[in-house]
Order: C-alpha cells, then sequence, then structure tokens
C-alpha cells in the first residue's frame, strides 16, 4: 500500500541536464518495487500548485544514516520542478508512493534488453540490479537527442554486459534513434525480453522491433496525472485487455508498467472506436 | 443561531480530540464528521482508504454513476492552473450496475457512509439510474450531478435552466427511495443561482451541493491550441472558493432552512469553517485531496480545533452564524 510520507531532502545533485535528488522517505524505500514512482507535492501547505508531480524511484536505499532513502531524477521543464531542483539539504518534500504495478521480473536467468530515452534511464536502474541479481544478462540501449540529455551512462556500464548509446545529433555514441540499433542489439544478445521508459512515440516505436522479433516488451509510461493514486481518472490511455477489449486505463494505478503490445500507442489521445464505453454521439461534462 | 459559549483559550495538543460535537445534519441524514469527499475527487473510496479511515469522516460522495459504462473523453484531461486545475474527464465510469456489485459494495462492507453521485443524459436516465439505486440498501443519500448536458434538448445543461433542473430533481425524489435525502448539485455558471436554487427545493431536493466547477479554458501557448482534449473543462480548487463561498451565502440568506453541502477549493480547517458560517451544514473536500490524500480528515480535525478556539460547543452553533444581525453579542468576539 503506497504511504504519504513528509521527507527530508538529503542531496541535489547535477547530472547533465538533470538534477538528482535524495530524499528521506519513510517506509516507501523499503516497499519500492523496480518501476514503481513517488508523487511529490510542491511548494508546501499554501502553496498555488496544487498538482503532485510523478517521479521514477530510481534508486532506494533502505539500511543508510537516515533511514530510508531514494533518489529521484528531475528534468526540469515548469514552475514545479524547478521548485523542486531549488531545495536545499533539510528541506522538507511531501511524498506519497511507493505507486503504480512494477515491473514483472523474470523468474528465469534470462537475457534482457533495456531501452532508455533521455532520463527513462532513472526508472531502470533498479531494475538492472534486479536482474543481474537473479543472473540475467542485461544489455542496454540508451538514447537521448544531445549528450547531456543522456543519464546514468556510466552507472550503467557497472551491471550491463554492453550498453549502446545513441543520439539524435550524435554528439555521442552512435547518430540517431535507439530503435536504429535495437534489432542488432537484440541478435547480438540473443534477447528473450524488452524494458523500456521514455517518451510514448520512443516506446511505441521499442514495442514495434520488439513485435517483430516475436519478444513481450515492458514498457514504463509517462502521462500528465494529477493525483497518481488513482482517484483523478486524467492519466488515462488506450489499452486492450485480456479479453481483447480496449479500455481507457490509468497510467498511475494499472500502470505506469504496460505491456508494449497492448497499448494502442497512435490511439493515445483519442478514444478509439470500440472502446469499452464509449459513446462517440454523446457529450457530457465532467 | 445559537449563542456561542465564552471563548476559552484553552492549549490544545495534538492528542486531545477538541471538545466539539461535529455532528452534522444534512436534511433527515445525521452524521458525526461535517467533512465529506466530493464527487470525482475521491473515486468510489476505496484509494483513500489507505491514507485515512474513510469510516471517519461524513461519507464518501462517488464519482457520478451513470445507466451505462462510460469510457470518458480523451486527453488531455487535465491542465494545471493558478491555485486549481481544470478537468474534463467526461464521466468515466463501471456503469450502475457494475458500481453497485463492485464499488459500492466494497464501500458500504467498508463501513462508510456512500453518498452515491448520479448523472444522466436525459431525465430517464436518471430516473432509471435511480430506480436502480431503491434496491440497495445502506446509501446514506443521492446527490444529483445536474451539471450534464440534455441529449435531448440540443446540451443544454440542465444545472443552468430552472425548469430543466427542477423536472430532474422532481422525477429523482419520486424515483429514490423515500427514507434517504436527495440533494441536488448546482452549477455557478448562472446568471441567478438562487433561483436555481429555489426551483429544485420546489421541485422536491432536499438539500443543495454548492458548487459545482466552474467552466473554463486554458490554451496551450506551445501547441497554440486547447490545453485539453474536451476544450473546455470544470475549474476547482482554491482558485474557485470565494465564490463557492458566495454562493452558498446567497442560498442562505434566501433560503434559511435548506440542507447546504458547501464545497468549493476547501484545503483548510479555516476554509472549511467559512463555508460553515456562510451557511453550509457540511462540506466535500475535493481537488486539495490530489494534493494531500488524507485531507478530508485533516480537515475535520483542523475545523474541530477552529471551532473550540472560536468557543462554540458545538458545529451546528456555527452554521450561518455569519448572518447574525449587526450588533449581535457574541463573547468571543475580539473587542474593538
Amino acid at each position: 500500500m503506497p504511504i504519504q510520507t513528509r521527507g527530508e531532502v538529503l542531496d541535489v545533485k547535477r547530472a547533465g541536464a538533470y538534477h538528482v535528488i535524495t530524499l528521506t522517505a519513510g517506509s516507501i524505500p523499503d516497499q519500492a518495487r523496480p518501476g514503481q514512482f513517488v508523487a511529490v507535492a510542491i511548494g508546501g501547505g499554501e502553496s498555488g500548485l496544487l498538482l503532485r508531480r510523478a517521479f521514477a524511484i530510481h534508486r532506494v536505499n533502505s539500511r543508510g544514516v537516515y533511514g530510508g532513502t531514494l533518489e529521484i531524477v528531475v528534468s526540469v521543464h515548469g514552475e514545479g520542478t524547478a521548485w523542486l531542483a531549488d531545495r536545499r539539504r533539510h528541506d522538507p518534500v511531501d511524498i506519497v508512493g511507493p505507486l503504480g504495478r512494477p515491473f514483472s521480473i523474470p523468474r528465469d536467468p534470462i537475457n534482457c534488453v533495456l531501452v532508455a530515452g533521455g532520463y527513462g534511464s532513472a526508472a531502470l536502474a533498479m531494475l538492472v540490479e534486479e536482474l543481474h541479481s537473479r543472473g540475467c544478462r542485461v544489455d542496454l540501449v540508451l538514447g537521448a537527442a544531445t549528450e547531456d540529455k543522456l543519464f546514468g551512462v556510466l552507472d550503467a556500464k557497472r551491471l550491463a554486459s554492453t550498453v549502446t548509446v545513441t543520439t539524435d545529433d550524435g554528439s555521442t555514441g552512435i547518430q540517431g534513434r535507439v530503435t536504429d540499433v535495437l534489432s542488432d542489439v537484440i541478435d547480438r544478445s540473443a534477447a528473450d525480453v524488452i524494458y523500456a521508459c521514455g517518451p510514448m512515440k520512443m516506446l511505441q516505436a521499442v514495442a514495434e522491433v520488439a513485435s517483430s522479433h516475436g519478444l513481450m516488451s515492458q514498457c514504463a509510461v509517462e502521462e500528465s496525472m494529477a493525483c497518481g493514486i488513482g482517484v483523478c481518472m486524467t492519466c488515462v490511455l488506450p489499452v486492450i485487455g485480456e479479453d481483447g477489449v480496449t479500455r481507457m486505463v490509468r497510467s498511475c494505478v494499472d500502470g505506469p508498467i504496460f505491456r508494449g503490445d497492448r497499448v494502442r500507442w497512435s490511439d493515445i489521445g483519442t478514444v478509439p472506436v470500440g472502446t469499452y464505453g464509449s459513446m462517440p454521439l454523446v457529450e457530457e461534462t465532467s | 443561531m445559537t449563542r456561542a459559549v465564552v471563548r476559552q483559550h484553552v492549549p490544545s495538543t495534538p492528542e486531545r480530540e477538541p471538545n466539539v460535537d461535529m455532528t452534522a445534519h444534512l436534511a433527515s441524514l445525521v452524521i458525526p464528521s461535517p467533512v465529506l469527499t466530493a464527487s470525482g475527487c475521491s473515486g468510489f473510496g476505496r484509494e483513500l482508504d489507505g491514507f485515512f479511515d474513510i469510516t471517519r469522516i461524513g461519507g464518501i460522495v462517488t464519482k457520478s454513476v451513470m445507466w451505462s459504462p462510460r469510457s470518458g473523453r480523451a486527453t488531455p484531461r487535465m491542465a494545471e492552473t493558478p491555485s486549481g486545475m481544470l478537468n474534463s474527464i467526461g464521466l468515466q465510469g463501471p456503469g450502475v450496475q457494475a458500481f453497485v456489485e463492485s464499488d459500492l459494495a466494497w464501500l458500504l462492507e467498508r463501513g462508510a457512509r456512500a453518498v452515491v453521485s448520479i448523472a444522466g443524459g436525459s431525465v430517464d436516465e436518471y430516473v432509471r439510474v435511480t430506480k436502480f439505486l431503491r434496491d440497495v440498501k445502506g446509501i446514506s443519500a443521492l446527490e444529483v450531478n445536474i451539471s450534464c448536458p440534455n441529449v435531448e434538448n440540443r446540451g443544454q445543461v440542465f444545472a443552468c435552466d430552472a425548469r430543466a433542473a427542477s423536472e430532474v430533481m422532481s422525477a429523482v425524489r419520486r424515483a429514490a427511495d423515500p427514507a434517504i435525502p436527495v440533494f441536488a448539485k448546482l452549477s455557478p455558471d448562472v446568471t441567478d443561482i438562487v433561483a436555481i436554487a429555489d426551483s429544485v427545493v420546489r421541485a422536491g431536493a432536499d438539500g443543495l451541493s454548492v458548487i459545482n466547477t466552474l467552466l473554463g479554458m486554458v490554451i496551450d501557448t506551445d501547441r497554440m491550441r486547447p490545453a485539453l482534449g474536451g476544450i473546455t473543462g470544470g475549474l476547482s480548487g482554491p482558485a474557485i472558493r470565494p465564490v463557492a463561498v458566495r454562493c452558498v451565502w446567497q442560498i442562505r440568506q434566501a433560503l434559511p432552512d435548506v440542507p447546504i453541502l458547501g464545497m468549493g477549493g476547501i484545503r483548510t480547517g479555516l476554509d472549511a469553517l467559512q463555508f460553515i458560517l456562510a451557511g453550509a451544514n457540511a462540506v466535500s473536500v475535493g481537488t486539495s485531496v490530489f494534493n494531500d490524500p488524507s485531507a478530508p480528515l485533516r480537515v475535520h480535525r483542523e475545523l474541530a480545533k477552529a471551532l473550540e478556539e472560536r468557543g462554540f460547543g458545538s458545529l451546528e452553533e456555527a452554521v450561518s452564524f455569519a448572518h447574525r444581525p449587526e450588533g449581535y453579542e457574541y463573547e468571543g468576539e475580539p473587542e474593538e
């Protein structure tokens, strides 16, 4: 069960275009599983920014001097993320977590390819450790627009068998997209499963490559959400259920991890015809 | 209005329960706390139960339920605004049958008080939903979300037209279990909310929920298009609180005896106190739950403390207290 806790900032570090923030977070680090996230309140009890910001849990340390701590990676692109990046040591932060369903972890030591776009790699760090500890082979593909928007490359090299880097502008690694190299990495590593986190367009492309190789992909989506706990119904996307029926499902509690072949990527931002409960001719207000 | 007792400054420790009777009366419904959740902001209660004991507040007001399952609108469904947010969900929901079998069954089994919010696209749909719910034992009250477009009248919103609003309310009142109160949830997007309030009360509403969201719009300046998939959306949160307090005040002035459930941007106990003083008999905490999932119980505690600090022995004494005549003697009032 997720909890709400008043944590404290322990450290804010720059990492390329991002900020890595370490927080004390009560029992959240103990409970957190790879792929889960936290929702952080912005600006205290009187703040005019009402909605929590969601961040993948990058790392946890449940036995530190400060009790449980966790790390989140923040990309500043608005007032809320700027406030967070501006925190100083000992500043209080209200945290809800761990939220969402975690990645499924294979029982057997199989070969896993992990693909991340930008700071999507933050959501994969715990997964790398978990897979490695179970004897899985891990190959990583990290892509970003430019070198400074890559995250966690050095860290990835520690446990992964191979790390392939791509940038759109060629400022480091191979010039191109993650999907330009993904097929080669899948073949080279004899991959059994694909994990991915990054922008929707990238997830869609990764899911398609995985399917073309007959592989299952698990994708961590980033939808904008107001609550993170399943009550506001804003973070929905069209997903095909086991019964073959498309439903608008919440990425916060039914995700953020979805099977790549189940998400109707091209239809995100619409309610596809035939979706459960869709009535295209009837308009209602909130 | 009862005269408040002499104000005593009691130093309060967090452990001590304030000595205030928090019993609230909403028509025939008597509840031990005047703080409820708000429709659309607490799902069907289950998710919030992990953050606070949902049986300790006045009740869970469910997300509006309609006759059939509904997918809701396309995303984006939400835009953050100064001290608030805009939403356009489109009443996504399971339909009344699945709601009763699964969500409501859980809520009642859990021992929470369930105020079921119902919606419809026609008077007939409201009635069908109401009749279906009539056989369910344990519902505390119905709240009728009349801020829906009437498909039989060019999408004109029921709540914005006194006659359409009254038609819905009288039909629902006739179809509902006579033992439970039926509340009409009013839209502030009207010229004269008192006129609508008066009409629906005459039509049989046992009480009023005041207010629903205000219709708003945000343009995304990067895409240079409306930010929401549904183009317009409902504005909620502390930004609308003064509008809501004004609506409660005006309705209380015109209808001294009508039960009012007040809502709109309540975040703290003092916010709730404004509504109570303006004339609300109880309050709903809505959008603030997204910011603080334990807000409803916290608001209850803060309100109890605020009432005690002002010398009230019970919530009831504070209801409408801001309407007291000039010169009304109140020993708790600070001297000029």
